[in-house]
């Protein structure tokens, strides 16, 4: 009895929520394809969207900092385009691909700098950014399409790595647990929530805010540098519009994950869970035939109601408190 | 000194600076590019100016009490598509009615970003970019693939971009221009005049002293949304009228230039501070610079995002750093002055 209680508790919290939700979609979708539970469309499922499942697990840090980052999709392109005009013009891939994370690294920080120490406003910042970011990526390539990789680096992306995992989906799930490492069992990771919380009380318990934001924008352009550099291996060729408005989906996978806009709360488990409705609702929608653009509005309704559910949720019970208080004070 | 600092408000200081700036890009490409400043370029800027001036004052609105519009671009997809669709199945209607169900269509839609953003609590960025793939999404579907061909629709609405009101010289200045300004103008008025205007600036300032005086905060947020909608059903209407031919990715990206010419032409993204004339001057500089540096032989057209991109970020920079500083120096001189006239009372 006190199990089913505990169970039914668990139930009621957003994360309980959530998998009740993917159980429903996992059930309609195998009933609709037998393909659909084969270990190859799961697989596949993931690696189809695995840059962006990626870049949700820095952005949970960035919005638990109560920040934003619209700039990582042009960052992952610029990160592509680099890599394929280096590779082009003679220099190693190996090196190619490590001057690409640099370049994130360094589009990271130039988002930080203004975000943490000239103290704009982030979205603001990113948003510029992520005009001038996938400018440069367009300066880069122009409006070529270049290819040609060695056969490793295509290979990297688009065989199986290790048993029938791909190598980015290894990458996925190390980067994974690093993530809920450090941002549920480690000091950095109470300071991300309490500047979530309040900024000012942060600061005057003595966190260093400016350097936490710092490290968390620089952390970005880097996993946004790699994630580019997946995307350009799985796809085999670059243009300069890859990768062009994934930040709305990268949000979505983060905020109807629990994940509150206003910062200081929000789980990688619930991310997670997020990420998989996501991924096995388009999934199930590509299955029964919907365009990619009716994904794309589908995707748009759940962002709207994974923040309006939670909210009205709270003013209800809210309501229902005072009506209680109301009622015990009649008597 | 104390004489011109009554004279001038910080935020007119503003409005000067960008109108030199707007003087420095002229003669910079004028010195640059040869037979730069001509009848055809004037027209090419004016009609561009003309739509998203119109989506710079939309997108003050909303700005003024600290949100965002993100869905602008897919509104005047969305409505420049399906007013050309309905034109072309009715042809004999009347233009009045066509500018009313652009800008209908166009409320309707900003009243749904309205609802969820002042009575369902949701932050409007959020709101926004799920409208934005909500309605491309409505408008791609319910396409069936077709596109609104300028043969199709009736003479007025294609003739309607070349009607001029009056030139200078051969500077010609169309209908449309005269339109934006109206627009631009009445703002300007509802802005600073109108109880209405004033109660936008209280809430961006102080969302929370804002409620607390008694201002019906949720329903301004409100009714700002619905006359954003409109005014992006407006330009919805514009686009068509200019470009004739319009597909289901029409308006793409235009909630970036509008965010661009607001966020550059002054009005602050804390709320609270910025005006109509500010977001048009802004537009102004985003539309030349961007129609300069295309015939700018020096760097290929490819640069021109990169560099738009910088300079928002630079707008932001010098208003956050600058322009609080100059408040802070008026506000301090305003205190000195009253202190002086109450001790003279005193006496």
């Amino acid at each position: 009895m006190a199990t089913l209680q505990k169970i039914f508790t668990r139930l009621k919290s957003w994360e309980g929520f959530l998998l009740s939700i993917l159980v429903v979609i996992v059930i309609i979708n195998s009933t609709q394809s037998p393909a659909y539970l084969s270990l190859n469309n799961q697989i596949n499922l993931f690696v189809l969207s695995i840059e962006k499942i990626i870049l949700a697990l820095v952005m949970t840090f960035i919005i638990i900092n109560a920040e934003i980052d619209l700039s990582v999709a042009s960052v992952m392109g610029l990160a592509a385009c680099l890599i394929a005009v280096l590779y082009d013009s003679g220099v190693p891939m190996g090196w190619a691909i490590l001057i690409a994370l640099l370049a994130g690294a360094a589009c990271g920080l130039f988002n930080g700098l203004w975000v943490a120490k000239a103290k704009l406003s982030s979205l603001v910042v990113t948003l510029s950014m992520m005009i001038a970011y996938r400018g440069v990526a367009r300066i880069l390539v122009e409006d070529r399409s270049i290819g040609d990789f060695p056969e490793w680096f295509d290979a990297l992306g688009q065989k199986p790595f290790l048993g029938p995992l791909p190598l980015s989906m290894i990458i996925f799930f190390v980067l994974l647990v690093i993530a809920i490492i450090i941002l549920q069992y480690s000091a950095f990771g109470r300071r991300v929530f309490v500047i979530g919380n309040s900024s000012d009380v942060a600061r005057y318990s003595g966190v260093k805010v400016a350097s936490v934001k710092l490290t968390l924008y620089i952390a970005s352009g880097v996993i946004a540098a790699l994630a580019g550099i997946l995307f350009a291996a799985r796809l085999g060729a670059v243009r300069g519009d890859m990768a062009l408005g994934f930040e709305l989906d990268v949000i979505t996978m983060v905020l109807l994950g629990g994940v509150s806009i206003f910062g200081g709360s929000g789980s990688l488990f619930g991310v997670l869970i997020s990420i998989m409705i996501i991924l096995n609702l388009r999934n199930g929608m590509a299955l029964s035939n919907l365009s990619g653009h009716m994904q794309t509005g589908v995707i748009g309704i759940l962002l709207i109601l994974s923040v309006l559910v939670p909210n009205l949720v709270n003013q209800m019970r809210a309501y229902l408190k005072r009506r209680q208080i109301v009622a015990a004070k009649a008597k | 000194m104390k004489n011109l600092m009554r004279r001038f408000a910080p935020d007119q200081i503003r409005e000067l600076v960008l109108l030199v700036l707007i003087a420095v890009i002229l003669l910079f490409f004028n010195s640059q590019i040869e037979n730069y400043f001509n009848a055809r370029f004037f027209n090419r800027v004016s009609a561009s100016v003309s739509i998203v001036g119109v989506l710079a004052i939309a997108q003050t609105l909303v700005f003024l009490t600290r949100n965002y519009d993100l869905s602008i671009g897919s509104i005047v997809g969305f409505t420049a598509f399906f007013v050309g669709q309905y034109l072309v199945a009715h042809n004999d209607m009347h233009p009045v009615l066509v500018v009313l169900m652009a800008i209908g269509m166009g409320a309707l839609m900003g009243s749904v970003n309205g609802l969820f953003v002042a009575y369902g609590r949701i932050p409007s960025i959020i709101v926004t970019l799920g409208t934005l793939a909500l309605y491309r999404t409505i408008l791609v579907e319910f396409s069936n693939a077709q596109t609104i061909l300028t043969a199709k629709l009736p003479d007025w609405i294609v003739d309607m971009p070349r009607l001029n009101i009056f030139s200078v010289g051969d500077l010609d200045f169309r209908f449309m221009v005269g339109v934006m300004l109206l627009v631009v103008i009445v703002f300007q008025l509802v802005f600073r005049y109108l109880p209405y205007g004033r109660r936008l600036y209280a809430i961006g300032s102080n969302p929370d002293a804002a409620r607390m005086a008694g201002f019906p905060a949720q329903r301004i947020v409100f009714t700002a949304y619905i006359l954003c909608g409109a005014l992006s059903g407006l330009a919805g209407f514009m686009f068509l009228s200019r470009f004739g031919n319009v597909t289901v990715v029409a308006g793409q990206g235009l909630e970036i230039s509008s965010i661009a010419a607001v966020v550059v032409g002054g009005v602050s993204n804390n709320g609270g501070s910025g005006s109509a004339i500010g977001a048009l001057m802004g537009a102004i500089i985003i539309d030349l610079i961007e129609n300069s540096l295309i015939r700018w032989p020096v760097i290929s057209e490819f640069w021109r995002d990169s560099i738009l991109g910088i300079l928002i970020l630079l707008a932001v920079a010098s208003d956050t750093l600058v322009m609080s500083r100059l408040r802070n120096m008026w506000a301090r001189s305003e205190l000195q002055l009253t202190a002086v006239h109450a001790e003279k009372q005193d006496k």
